[in-house]
């Protein structure tokens, strides 16, 4: 068992002490009484427990993650120029150092060689690789003299960093033990401080949120910037073709990627949002508590399957349907030959728009409901028909909130990926015919990043930029639609 | 006591508008109106009393037939306005509706400009030829809800903004744009201010001109004050109905005196 476990398991069987030791200290010294207590012995025990493990487990892991890059910034420096030949780089190096150092540790652990037999291993009396190689361990190549040096002085760095982990973090966490134990006396606040560190506990959870949205964004800016040192931003932004060829000098640009994406998104919303609507005017104000519960789970159903079976609707029934209608020529039901493939705008757009109806509905049912029934009650009483208080009092009262429904349905509509792979096509142009195949952002990412990439090369990296457009545009729709939504709702508080 | 025979004399030419008999109201399981039957005189303040959940506005509601839209809601018995049975297959809900204007507990203002609100009614039941026509209807409604002068220079703004005894006047300078002949009103000072419910009550005074008034309230000061007929409801049941002077000073029956005296409610 490593260092690490060894230290968490005494960790937790220290708090799990300091629990049982302060809630019974807490009770013997208010003699038994619990009445003289601040707080339940349950808090002054969490709070012993709390104050052992967490300070402790959180250095802990702070110095797991720092570590290793500690330990590998002062190895980096001691590599000799001999071992980076031809071909290769420093972090190649690097990670063979590391393979080695890790399998020596293997070695250790399953009992081939004693800890200071590995120490005192030389290149000239033993084969490594092959010994390496007897414990599950790769290495690329022979290991070479100075490359052994080096990763004996990778493991003697970070056995020494494990023991000053051990011995800044053992103390740490019997100090905390021994304060919190000694504290819990029925004058000390246990039951706040527990509270308190509840509370940071939810702030923690809070952040992460945060702060995973700001990692996403910079992982997409580094690799977008990478993408623009190699290929012209005017180009991308403003260039007029997409053609990416892998050998080389392709034409990279969004325009007409975003052409398709936002053509098959309006054709979605035409089809979503009057039948969302529709829908959901009828569930909140004409259905039948029966009809209600009967229908509503039914739409939300809907929003359940997954996009790639909405994706195989589009391939083989919808468009099938649609070449019906308008191609095939003599044997088609119009007798024209404007389609020819199954895969087309609106193939993809009517599919869309179905995956869309119950996301519109669901959220205008909600904002019709959030529309006070006194209003209703007002409208009725003036001798409006239900009709008419729905047209002229409720929906009014609810637009802003369905034009923020509308907006994040158009975000989701821009964002799909499965139904526009298998429904739209692959051809990226700009035509108004919602006829033909068309191509949108996150097919041509999909397709970028999919086979064998090279990570350098304008034409995979321009994925990154794609992406981050598209999380620019649908971050914006969605700012807009809360801010709309939360003004809306401030309105009935 | 002479004085008193004249007016007893005079209330009685006045014409019967509303004419309720062995009225019964269901919510679900519920018998929530008990045998109700009461003559509501025309250009007469009517009070309704009685404690909470007594049934003084479902029997309210039953009037303009507001209790269909709930749909557990099973009314019975007879309910004419001007003769003409309200609960007939043939009457229209609607139209009845517009002729039984009703002012609710909070004020509701629609979430439109102070002259929408107002134009709602007329608009859709076409009352005004042209746009002149719809400007006077308006002017006319909000002089009535005492909220003319108040409100003359920002018609445009919303209703929302008023305050809340300003709304309640507009939500019944709305109730009388549409020209109704009955008003029904719900506890229609409960949300307001000692102030906001003087006004409004010298309102309900002027309004008796024109309508007959059927009022829900709480506030048994208010019933005294402002109406000239009151009905006691207990528990689905109307105990007692006559002048509010008669049942305020010798009410006939022990379980209105206890109201009354504060002993129950």
């Amino acid at each position: 068992m490593s260092t690490t476990s060894l230290l968490v398991i005494a960790i937790l069987i220290l708090a799990t002490l300091g629990y049982f030791l302060a809630s019974k200290r807490a009770i013997s010294t208010a003699g038994g009484d619990r009445r003289k207590l601040h707080s339940l012995p349950v808090y002054y025990g969490s709070n012993a427990a709390m104050f052992t493990a967490i300070p402790a487990l959180g250095v802990l892991l702070i110095w797991l993650l720092a570590q290793p890059m500690l330990v590998e910034r002062n190895v980096l420096s001691t590599i000799p120029d001999k071992l980076i030949t031809e071909g290769s780089s420093i972090g190649l190096v690097m990670s063979d150092v590391r393979r080695v150092a890790d399998g020596l540790e293997v070695v250790v652990s399953t009992g081939t060689l004693s800890q200071n037999e590995t120490l005192k291993l030389d290149t000239e009396q033993t084969d490594i690789r092959a010994l390496l190689a007897g414990v599950g361990a790769a290495v690329g190549s022979d290991v070479l003299p100075e490359m052994l040096e080096v990763a004996q002085n990778y493991r003697a760095q970070t056995k020494m960093g494990q023991l000053w982990m051990v011995l800044s973090i053992a103390p740490l966490a019997l100090i905390g033990f021994a304060l919190s134990v000694l504290a819990a006396k029925p004058t000390f606040r246990a039951r706040n401080t527990v509270e308190r560190g509840i509370l940071a506990l939810l702030v923690l959870a809070a952040s992460l949120a945060i702060l995973t949205t700001i990692c996403i964004v910079f992982s997409m800016l580094f690799e977008s910037i990478n993408f623009f040192k190699l290929h012209p931003w005017t180009d991308f932004f403003f260039g007029g073709s997409w053609a990416p060829n892998f050998r080389g000098d392709s034409d990279l640009s969004i325009l007409p990627l975003l052409w398709g994406t936002i053509y098959i998104s309006i054709i979605a919303l035409i089809v979503a949002v009057p039948v969302g609507l529709f829908a959901a005017i009828y569930l909140s104000e004409y259905a039948g508590p029966r009809v209600r519960a009967f229908a509503k789970p039914l739409l939300e159903i809907l929003a359940g399957i997954p996009t790639i079976v909405y994706g195989l609707f589009a391939l083989v029934t919808v468009g099938p349907a649609l070449v019906r209608v308008f191609g095939r020529g003599e044997e088609g039901l119009l007798g024209v030959e404007w389609m020819s493939g199954a895969t087309a705008v609106l193939t993809a757009g009517l599919v869309m728009g179905i995956m869309l109806i119950p996301f519109v509905s669901s959220l205008s049912d909600d904002i019709i409901n959030a529309v006070p029934q006194s209003l209703r009650d007002g409208s009725l009483g003036l001798g409006a028909t239900p009709s008419e208080t729905i047209r002229q009092v409720v929906l009014p009262a609810a637009l802003p909130g369905i034009v923020g429904a509308v907006l994040l349905a158009a975000s989701r509509a821009i964002g799909e990926t499965m139904i526009v792979v298998l429904g739209a096509g692959a051809i990226a142009k700009f035509s108004a015919n919602p006829l033909e195949a068309m191509t949108t952002i996150t097919t041509r990412i999909v397709s970028q990043l999919t086979g064998d990439t090279d990570f350098a090369s304008p034409e995979t990296l321009v994925a990154f930029a794609l992406g981050l457009t598209l999380f620019v545009l649908t971050l914006g729709l969605n700012v807009i639609a809360l801010y709309i939504v939360r003004k809306y709702r401030e309105q009935y508080d | 006591m002479n004085d008193k025979n004249i007016m007893e004399s005079h209330m009685g030419t006045t014409a019967i508008k509303i004419s309720a008999r062995d009225v019964q109201v269901y919510y679900g399981d519920n018998h929530a109106i008990k045998d109700v039957s009461i003559d509501i005189e025309d250009k007469t303040v009517t009070a309704f009393i009685g404690p909470s959940g007594c049934g003084k506005s479902t029997f309210l509601r039953c009037l303009n037939r507001m209790n269909d839209t709930i749909d557990i809601c099973k009314v019975t018995g007879s309910i004419r306005i001007d003769d003409e049975d309200i609960y007939d297959r043939r009457v229209d809900p609607v139209q009845l509706r517009a002729k039984v204007g009703m002012v609710f507990q909070k004020p509701n203002p629609f979430p439109k400009s102070i002259y929408d609100n107002v134009a709602y009614g007329p608009r859709i039941h076409g009352l005004a030829q042209n746009k002149a026509d719809l400007d006077d209807i308006v002017e006319r409604a909000l002089r009535r809800g005492a909220i003319w002068n108040e409100v003359k220079d920002r018609l445009q703004s919303p209703g929302i903004g008023l305050s809340g005894g300003q709304q309640q006047r507009l939500c019944i300078a709305r109730a009388v744009a549409t020209e109704p002949e009955v008003l029904l009103m719900d506890e229609p000072c409960s949300a307001l201010d000692p102030i906001a419910t003087a006004q409004v009550e010298e309102l309900i005074d002027e309004l008796r001109q024109s309508f007959s008034v059927v009022i829900v309230t709480h506030s048994m000061q208010q019933a005294a004050r402002v109406s000239q007929k009151t009905a006691f409801f207990h528990l689905g049941n109307m105990v007692e109905y006559g002048e509010t002077g008669q049942i305020f000073t010798t009410p006939q029956d022990p379980r209105t005196e206890s109201y009354i005296t504060g002993r129950i409610g």
